[in-house]
């Protein structure tokens, strides 16, 4: 393999020739497409987040002519969030790990913008991809006015990320109890706490760093209250040992926890909050090997908020829309089938980042280069390879150390509202499984309306498909299809161009 | 565990039809079981819209079927839970010009004559009936006994009720081959075991035609697509099913092309559903954006309203087609103990009670309430049209 480009994930070095045969007569400019410039782009990239950021970079860096297109305001993602310009925050980066591997990639987005490489969408919503005569148009909903923008391309990458997975418990709708994720989210995109004594619950090792910018921020953090055990990593050592990285960045945070006083405690979950009009409590309750809780065990905690999330679902609407091949991961999700190259089972059709299973920004960063390089057809720096193997092979582990037990079930209440939406409470989807014959989450929507509000079930899925028995590892689970990624304006569907009849 | 000979049916297949037929042989007194390799209503019933109509159906045996069912279903709604969501609140069909209006004239003429109520409404009444209906319509026609239900619900409640009369129900399990000794059918197989009895009804909707073929004959049901767009919840901004006078003419239309004329109805939780396309595209899962584009065309030049409203999601089914578009009813003469009740194409949810009662009434020799003549599984077909009756 020909030693190319250094290794791209530590700084933008110079940019070689096009690769790529120039992007001449590739068909004409969609109606009402936006302009981006006089050819169509030979990558669209959807998200900019790690992966998807540096995919575009990387693949402007090897010739290539990039469209991104995100739905949020600025470059970053989930990950690389900060306060919005006025706020005045003088340095986001003190909230961050690796914040000099984005600046790098962004300052690489803008000199790609101004050299006419990148074209760069931001508050740009992708609701679907479809192929269009040879190649793909993606239509997104753009802006807070609502425009419809049509961007057409001869291969996509599909870096759509993650959101968080959550378990409901009775209380969970109480004002004052917010995602683990959203609460970092909050921190680092506009310096807000959400209390100022925070329990920090549900499973993963976002809960460590997320208690760590809470107590680093100012709030109390009484517990730290994770439902896996972390002896779970123990049999994944090897991997652990290849990833010293990683280590260092738990040392981090358990030491910043130390700090302040943190309590860890494993094996327990928040069973219930209490309190009126916001919480003032939590139980938290000690839990058998399938996540089941222990009775007898409960004890409360007082608190004035409670930082709550599972882990994270990839975002794959516009994946399996497409027919994208899926797996199920280690942790009880659904991502998609990649190959070595980054490929979807769909021909022109690329994925990174969380898409393929949940592994964290620094795989992410890897994932979205080697796409890339996938893309322009060039061979992958031998060092880029490894890294996201061992990366890919760490995640593997995390993933099932925090796999929710099925016992987690064992503290709904019937009336525990399991979607919001909709208000449909734990006993009516219990029903629908017991009495009226669903079997899975797709029957039990249509019988309960549960994952059929405002958030089309990004919320309550994991929940609903576990209490209709669906053990996500089933053979060729497919997740439930939902071929449009957020809502759009009618009026948009009614002006579509012609030519896509 | 029930001796296996005690049974008198084994109904293949929980959606809305096989449901009915479950309900209506265990009113009969018969002992049934229900059988689906997936959940109730996993099929297209899940994806139907649950429009009980008689107002797109020319005069004919459908409509006979229609009307039926139409009463069958006003029974239904007062004996089942009312989580099924029976409303009866009428369809209304507008002309966009004199001369469509002249057409429509004369379809519910004939449909008056087979007892159809059909009142026509000008200009004028069309506002009254649907305040946000666009402006310049020429006029339309009213039809009071169209009416709804939610079609998952309807079917799980139906089977529900049998279940509660002794039918059994097995979900989850597949039908892989039909017990035949000497010509005649016994049972079903799975995988793991053998339902016995001396009749089997083929209600496997979009997928009949297997079953027959494990039976040793043919049914030609073929997949028509369809996609629906759903609206974000809004109050009652529609108030009948509304739809214009050219989707008569893609109901009865045989070809494969893209034909759509959206039907627009409020739901009672909120949202307006706006449906649906056909096409003949085999089982093809991938979205349609042309089918999308028609559909929220049509619906915005109806309601302009509907223009600045957000579509949630939109979701497709499969249709089971057969060429003549009439469902296959009833014992079929090639096979004993075999018997059909599939291919109601976009009509099943409507036209599953009175085919329920066929079934019951030819499983115990009772006297049919109506011919079942046209739609013995039997008839002529024709030349087959289009490849795609394969399954993916
Ligand atoms: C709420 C939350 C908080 C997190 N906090 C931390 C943390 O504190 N520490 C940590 O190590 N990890 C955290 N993570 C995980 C971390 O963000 C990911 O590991 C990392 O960001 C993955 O990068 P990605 O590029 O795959 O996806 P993301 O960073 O999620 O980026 C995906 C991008 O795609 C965009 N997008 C999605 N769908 C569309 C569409 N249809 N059209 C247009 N754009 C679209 C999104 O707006 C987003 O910008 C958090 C994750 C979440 C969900
Ligand atoms: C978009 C759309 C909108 C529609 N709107 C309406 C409407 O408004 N009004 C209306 O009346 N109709 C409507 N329809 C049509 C209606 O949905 C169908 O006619 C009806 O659902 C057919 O019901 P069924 O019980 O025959 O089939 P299905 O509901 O498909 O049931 C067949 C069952 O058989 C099972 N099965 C198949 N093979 C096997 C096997 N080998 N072993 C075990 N089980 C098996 C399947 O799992 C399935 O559950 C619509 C259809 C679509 C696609």
């Amino acid at each position: 393999m020909p030693t190319s480009p250094s290794d791209p994930s530590s700084q933008e070095p110079s940019v070689p020739g096009p690769v790529v045969p120039g992007p001449a007569g590739l068909g004409r400019a969609l109606p009402g497409s936006a302009d981006c410039g006089p050819a169509v782009p030979d990558l669209a990239v959807v998200g900019a987040g790690p992966a998807g950021l540096a995919a575009a970079v990387t693949a402007a860096r090897l010739g290539l002519r990039v469209a991104l297109l995100d739905a949020g305001e600025r470059p970053g993602g989930q990950f690389y969030r900060r306060p919005a310009p006025g706020l005045g925050a003088v340095r986001p980066e003190s909230l961050h790990h690796g914040w000099a591997a984005f600046a790098a990639r962004e300052a690489a987005l803008r000199t790609h913008e101004s050299a006419g490489r990148i074209t760069y969408f931001p508050a740009h919503h992708v609701w679907t991809v479809v192929p269009d005569g040879g190649r793909w148009t993606l239509h997104a909903v753009a802006g807070p006015e609502e425009r419809s923008v049509s961007v057409g391309a001869r291969a996509v990458l599909l870096a759509t990320g993650a959101y968080e997975r959550q378990l409901p418990f009775p209380g969970w709708t109480l004002p004052g109890v917010v995602g683990a994720g959203g609460a970092q989210a909050m921190l680092k995109g506009g310096l807000v706490l959400p209390g100022k004594r925070v329990v920090v619950a549900g499973s993963g090792p976002l809960l460590l760093a997320v208690a760590g910018s809470l107590a680093a921020a100012g709030a109390a953090v009484p517990a730290v209250v994770e439902a896996a055990s972390y002896t779970a990593y123990a049999g994944r050592l090897p991997d652990l040992l290849r990833n010293p990285g990683k280590l260092a960045e738990g040392a981090t945070y358990g030491g910043a926890l130390l700090r302040h006083g943190v309590r860890l405690l494993t094996r327990h979950a928040v069973t219930e909050a209490h309190g009126r009009d916001r919480v003032e409590a939590v139980t938290v309750a000690r839990l058998g090997g399938d996540w089941r809780p222990l009775p007898g065990t409960g004890r409360r905690i007082p608190c004035d908020a409670l930082a709550v999330g599972h882990g994270l679902v990839p975002q794959l609407e516009l994946a399996t829309a497409l027919g994208c091949a899926t797996r199920s991961g280690e942790d009880g999700t659904v991502a998609l089938e990649l190959d070595a190259g980054q490929r979807t089972s769909v021909p022109g059709i690329w994925s990174a980042g969380e898409t393929g299973g949940i592994g964290g920004a620094q795989l992410a960063l890897a994932e979205g280069e080697l796409a890339a390089f996938s893309v322009a057809g060039r061979p992958a720096p031998a060092a880029l390879v490894r890294r996201r193997s061992r990366l890919r092979a760490f995640a593997g582990a995390m993933a099932a150390a925090h796999r929710p037990g099925e016992g987690w079930t064992g503290w709904l209440r019937e009336d525990t509202d399991v979607c919001r939406c909709e208000e449909v409470p734990a006993g009516r989807i219990l029903e629908a499984t017991r009495d009226l014959g669903a079997r899975d989450a797709r029957t039990v929507k249509l019988l309960t309306r549960a994952g059929m509000g405002w958030c089309q079930g990004r919320m309550c899925g994991p929940a609903v498909a576990a209490l209709a028995g669906e053990t996500s590892s089933a053979a060729g689970a497919a997740p439930d299809r939902r071929p449009l990624s957020c809502p759009v304006p009618l009026r948009h569907l009614a002006e579509l161009p012609q030519h896509t009849d | 565990m029930p001796k296996r000979s005690s049974l008198d049916a084994v109904i293949v297949g929980a959606g809305v039809v096989g449901a009915a037929c479950a309900y209506y042989a265990t009113r009969a007194g018969l002992r049934v079981a229900v059988i689906d390799r997936g959940s109730v209503a996993g099929g297209t019933t899940g994806a139907g819209e649950g429009n009980l109509l008689v107002s797109d159906k020319e005069a004919g045996p459908e409509l006979d079927l229609a009307l039926l069912s139409a009463g069958l279903w006003r029974e239904l709604a007062a004996a089942l839970p009312h989580e099924i969501e029976y409303e009866d609140k009428g369809g209304l069909v507008v002309a966009p010009d004199e001369a469509s209006l002249e057409a429509l004239r004369s379809f519910a003429k004939g449909q008056r004559a087979a007892g159809v109520t059909a009142v026509e409404a000008g200009a004028g009444d069309l506002r009254e009936l649907e305040p946000h209906l666009a402006p310049g319509l020429a006029g339309g026609f009213h039809y009071p006994q169209d009416a709804q239900v939610q079609p998952a619900q309807a079917a799980a409640r139906l089977l529900a009720a049998s279940a509660a009369e002794g039918a059994l129900v097995h979900l989850g399990e597949e039908v892989t081959g039909l017990v035949v000794e000497r010509g005649t059918v016994r049972g079903v197989r799975t995988r793991t075991r053998e339902l016995l009895a001396p009749a089997v009804v083929n209600a496997a909707g979009t997928w009949g035609g297997r079953i027959a073929e494990l039976a040793g004959t043919t049914l030609p049901v073929l997949p028509r697509r369809g996609f629906v767009l759903v609206t974000e919840p809004l109050p009652r901004v529609v108030r009948h099913k509304v739809y214009a006078a050219d989707y008569i003419a893609d109901v009865a239309s045989g070809s494969a092309a893209l034909q759509s004329s959206a039907v627009v109805e409020g739901t009672p939780s909120g949202p307006v559903l706006i449906g649906a396309t056909r096409e003949r595209v085999g089982f093809d899962r991938s979205l349609s954006v042309a089918a999308l584009r028609r559909l929220a065309s049509q619906a915005a030049a109806l309601f302009p309203v509907l223009a600045d409203v957000r579509v949630l999601r939109t979701y497709h089914g499969f249709r089971p087609y057969l060429p003549d578009h009439l469902p296959a009813i009833g014992p079929d003469p090639r096979v004993p103990g075999l018997l059909h009740a599939c291919g109601h194409e976009g009509a099943g949810i409507g036209l599953a009670p009175a085919t329920g009662v066929l079934i019951a009434a030819a499983l115990s020799g009772a006297e049919p309430p109506l011919d079942p003549a046209p739609f013995k599984p039997d008839r002529p077909f024709g030349r087959e049209p289009g490849p795609q009756g394969q399954q993916p």
